[in-house]
């Protein structure tokens, strides 16, 4: 009995898990005034999502403006996908004290 | 109840120094940094003012944050309407009104609509400086400029006469770098050089901008990184008052002639510096909010040499 409970559950993290791999896109949680993580490394082609938990609105603006969220409100969140490998710096344009980097590798 | 920030005095040398200029038929004279004007007779002698006739008097307003919803205020256009029904019910009405920015919440157009419709109904002209969070569209201050923009140079900078004093107004959040405080930036300092260079010293001098043009917390951005620079151009004037919001709460700060001060906002408090782990809106009991919210006035004593800065809050009786 012991045995068949292993192997179902082992079924279900093996098909879990690649499910999980595609949906997860690596977050950054805004709270505090502050980016969490501050530095995040994805490989290229990565979707990453910021999400403002703060009753502050936030913005996710990159050094030179390759890339620039809206003005996100309680909850909302922005999405970017890096496509070239390198390092991002970017601030919020209400609070420019708040920074944070995402690096971007090659693709594996 | 009204506290009363700051007497301004000015002794009598000084106020002769600054006696101003004589026009047609209209002497000037500055009292405590304000100027009164007096009519000449016909040998040029300047005749008795009628008490109180030439009293200036005007109202700063500020951080209406239009658009936001939360526990420490969940309706900014009530207490936008009731800091417009106190301006209404003052006894003197004010020459004009400034507002120091952050008018919306987000940059959204409906947020620019609803307080435009609010503040639409005042008969005096209302002079406006965008905040950080006005500037947030797409277009980094499109919509703003496009409703109070016009005649404004670079990103919406600007100075008016009126009564004789000299206003200046500053843009002081779209020079944003990553890492520090906001600037004016090199633009806009030569153009207030230029600006100024135009204008007697013993003119008074009214500067409003959003962001503080003084450090009251560096850590939380409360402050603008080259504004030493557009004090440096100030400092001749005899008579400078700055204005500012963005803090949410009344500073103020005295160097020589230059007078700094921060006001309330109409929408929510914010902590002061140090007392909390980061800036924001602070919740207080919902029957003391009108504690913490108000306007200011600015305006002569009728009989004295006085200029005077007085900040009412919105729960006090009229």
């Amino acid at each position: 009995m012991k045995t068949v409970v292993r192997i179902f559950l082992l079924g279900v993290l093996l098909l879990a898990v690649p499910a999980f791999a595609e949906d997860a896109t690596p977050q950054v949680v805004i709270d505090k005034f502050a980016y969490a993580p501050t530095a995040l490394t994805v490989a290229a082609g990565t979707k990453v999502t910021w999400v403002n938990k703060d009753d502050t609105p936030h913005t996710v603006v990159e050094n030179n403006k390759k890339f620039r969220s809206a003005a996100l409100d309680t909850g909302d969140s922005y999405s970017y996908t890096f496509t070239e490998p390198g390092t991002y710096h970017y601030f919020c344009t209400f609070h420019p004290k708040m920074v944070g980097t995402v690096t971007v590798t090659a693709k594996n | 109840m009204t506290d009363t920030l700051k007497d301004f005095s000015i002794d009598r040398r000084s106020a002769l120094k600054c006696m101003a200029w004589a026009g047609t038929g209209v002497l000037w004279t500055l009292v405590g940094g304000v100027p009164r004007a007096f009519a000449l007779d016909d040998a040029g002698a300047a005749a008795a003012m009628a008490s109180g006739s030439s009293a200036f008097h005007f109202v700063q307003i500020s951080d209406s944050h239009i658009g936001f919803n939360k526990l420490a205020n969940p309706d900014t256009a009530k207490t936008l309407t009731q800091a417009v029904e106190k301006i209404k019910a003052m006894a003197v009405q004010p020459s004009l009104i400034l507002h120091t920015g952050d008018i919306t919440h987000l940059s959204k157009p409906e947020q620019f609509d609803t307080a435009a419709q609010i503040l639409g109904g005042f008969s005096m002209p209302v002079h406006y400086v965008p905040g950080e969070h006005d500037t947030q569209d797409e277009g980094e201050g499109k919509l703003f400029l496009e409703r109070y923009g016009k005649g404004t140079k670079g990103t919406g900078w600007y100075s008016f006469d009126d009564h004789g004093v000299h206003f200046v107004a500053l843009i002081n959040v779209l020079g944003f770098k990553p890492g520090s405080m906001t600037s004016l930036g090199a633009d806009q300092l030569k153009w207030l050089a230029d600006d100024l260079s135009a204008v007697s010293s013993s003119t008074p001098v009214v500067v409003f901008a959003h962001i503080p043009l003084w450090t009251i917390a560096e850590s939380w951005g409360w402050g603008t990184e080259d504004a030493a620079q557009a004090m440096a151009l100030l400092k001749r004037f005899g008579s400078v008052t700055v204005l500012n919001g963005h803090v949410h709460q009344v500073f103020q700060k005295v160097e020589g002639n230059i007078s700094f001060y921060t006001a309330r906002a109409t929408a929510y408090p914010q902590p002061a510096p140090g007392t909390a782990p980061e800036p924001g809106p602070l919740t207080v009991p919902a029957d003391q909010l009108g504690d913490y919210l108000g306007v200011r006035s600015i305006d002569t004593v009728t009989g004295t040499s006085k200029l005077s800065i007085t900040d009412s809050k919105l729960s006090d009786k009229v």
